[in-house]
């Protein structure tokens, strides 16, 4: 072997053991920015989902409650569960996000036993302004950009199922007493409460768990991914008349193109299928500010279609769309949008 | 007037719901600022062999009533022929093509979005569909992983 072999050689295999040992840290910071950072941003500062390098939150959560948080999600709220990911590589990822932060605290895994009446009370008032009436969290997703709203980071549900699941009352109990700095999160030690009165809250967060499948993890269900309705009038007419009922339902046109329009040579278009757009901003806006995705939901199209010498009219489901959101306060707005599609679809074929 | 298509999905919805918790979107972020990564997006989708039919503007007037971003666009993208094939097959899957990406800005950072079109296995078991939404869930990851390794 020649000496300048030799180095080289070295080097390689001093190399391979410096980087061995860094694997897992590589790994977890990988596996989190394939699979988190879309939403809780690169270093974790927030976005669509909500800030998680922060001081306050990782000094009041052990690993365990980011290990279960990440396999289970939170049903209705937006963040999934990764079903997907193996215990080792979640624990890589809890790994990753200790890393910005303090280390876990020791909390005593006993339970707390409050008064959840006295604290049902406390709860109304302290807290239900933020979190909600019964702790179903507010709208939106996670951090606020561009989107004005009362409060710049979104309060997570407390009934929701994935959250109980994961965090033991003592977890609860730190977020009451410390707060959260840099959020709209106080500590509520600072506010006057006692230690007891936080204890009586507790047990009434945690007796949301006899809910039984809070309101906000209820997912729509809808019966076909499709509406279509069959029209007995000619292709222009039917096109025509839903743009009628469309402006009827307080729609504006924005568009009219057939469906492979800017994919093929211009005249060469299948002229059998016709797209005809229209746009509400006052929806737009309401949907956006619930979640910032909805813009796959638009603009609103309904679809007219020439097939073997039968004119149909077809749109999307949104009821079929909104669970792949998982985010159960698009269910009204889907609900809506639904009865609104299906009243278009119907009023063109009358 | 007559609705059609029904009986059939009542039955796949009353055994899939419970599993339509799972993440059903294919979401990355890009580190770079909005035009750049529009710029990106559309390079990769025809890097990916598909063209862009339309980018869509949905927040005309978004300004206006007080939302401060217009930086918020659909594209909408695909292959001609295979639209033309799989519509004439499946008419059921028009209003679903073709096929889109939201992206929008957040701060200085770029987010993007597409549905998982293997969430639509589900609703469209058919076979030679099945093979079309894997390939699109790959085409759409490996669009998309392009659009976030995209250097600044
Ligand atoms: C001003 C609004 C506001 C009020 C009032 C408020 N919270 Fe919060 N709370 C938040 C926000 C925002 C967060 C998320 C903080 C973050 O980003 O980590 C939060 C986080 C929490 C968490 C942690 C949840 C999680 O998913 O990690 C708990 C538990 C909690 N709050 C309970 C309460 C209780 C109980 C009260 C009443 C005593 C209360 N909060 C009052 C806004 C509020
Ligand atoms: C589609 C967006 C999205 C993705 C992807 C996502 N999250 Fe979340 N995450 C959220 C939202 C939104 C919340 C707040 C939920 C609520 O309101 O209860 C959240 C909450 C959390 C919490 C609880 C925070 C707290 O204050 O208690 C943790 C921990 C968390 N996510 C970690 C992760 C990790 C790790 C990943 C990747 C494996 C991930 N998330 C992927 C959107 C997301």
């Amino acid at each position: 072997m020649k000496p300048g072999d030799r180095m080289r050689l070295i080097t390689l295999l001093a190399l391979t053991m410096l980087t061995a040992p860094a694997q897992a840290e590589f790994n977890g910071e990988q596996l989190y920015a394939r699979n988190c950072a879309a939403c809780h941003g690169m270093d974790g500062k927030g976005g669509v989902g909500v800030p998680l390098a922060l001081d306050d939150f990782l000094a009041s959560v052990p690993d365990s409650y980011l290990f279960k948080t990440i396999r289970n999600g939170r049903p209705g709220r937006v963040m999934p569960a990764f079903t997907n990911l193996d215990d080792e590589q979640i624990r890589a990822i809890v790994g990753h996000i200790r890393s910005w932060g303090p280390p876990q605290p020791s909390l005593s895994g006993s339970p707390i036993k409050g008064n959840a009446g006295h604290g049902k009370l406390l709860f109304d008032k302290h807290c239900a302004a933020c979190h909600g009436a019964n702790g179903e969290g507010s709208p939106g997703t996670g951090v606020t950009f561009s989107r004005p709203r009362d409060l710049p980071i979104l309060a997570p549900a407390l009934n929701n199922p994935g959250f109980l699941k994961a965090a033991p009352d003592q977890m609860i109990k730190q977020t009451l007493m410390n707060g959260r700095k840099g959020t709209p999160m106080v500590s509520f030690l600072e506010m006057g409460l006692s230690e007891s009165d936080i204890n009586d809250i507790v047990s009434y967060v945690r007796s949301f768990e006899n809910e039984n499948g809070a309101a906000t993890s209820i997912q729509l269900e809808a019966e076909t991914p499709v509406l279509v309705y069959e029209s007995s009038y000619d292709f222009a007419t039917t096109v025509e008349n839903v743009k009628k009922a469309a402006i009827g339902k307080n729609f504006r046109i924005i568009r009219e193109q057939y469906l492979d329009q800017g994919m093929v040579e211009p005249g060469t278009e299948n002229t059998g299928q016709k797209m005809v757009y229209f746009c509400n901003f006052q929806l737009i806006n309401e949907a956006l500010a619930i979640d910032p995705r909805v813009g796959l939901f638009m603009p609103c199209r309904v679809t007219v279609v020439e097939q073997d010498g039968v004119i149909k009219v077809m749109s999307i489901n949104p009821k079929y769309l909104s669970p792949l959101f998982n985010n159960s306060y698009l269910n009204r707005a889907c609900n809506e949008m639904y009865d609104i599609y299906e009243a278009i679809l119907e009023e063109a074929t009358l | 007037m007559k609705f059609i298509y029904k009986g059939v999905w009542v039955l796949c919805a009353l055994l899939f719901t419970s599993q339509l918790f799972a993440a059903q979107m294919i979401m990355v972020r890009s580190t770079q600022s909005f035009p750049e990564a529009m710029l990106a997006l559309q390079s990769a989708i025809k890097q990916q062999g598909y063209t862009v039919s339309r980018v869509q503007r949905v927040d005309i007037g978004l300004t206006n009533s007080g939302y401060q971003t217009d930086k918020y666009r659909v594209v909408f993208f695909g292959k001609a022929e295979e639209v033309h094939e799989l519509t004439r097959k499946h008419p059921e899957l028009l209003p679903y093509l073709p096929w889109k990406i939201v992206i929008f800005a957040e701060q200085d950072e770029t987010l993007l979005a597409s549905l998982d079109p293997e969430s639509f296995n589900r609703f469209f078991p058919d076979d030679d569909l099945g093979a079309s939404f894997e390939r699109w869930r790959k085409d759409i990851y490996d669009i998309l992983e392009r659009v976030r390794s995209a250097e600044n």
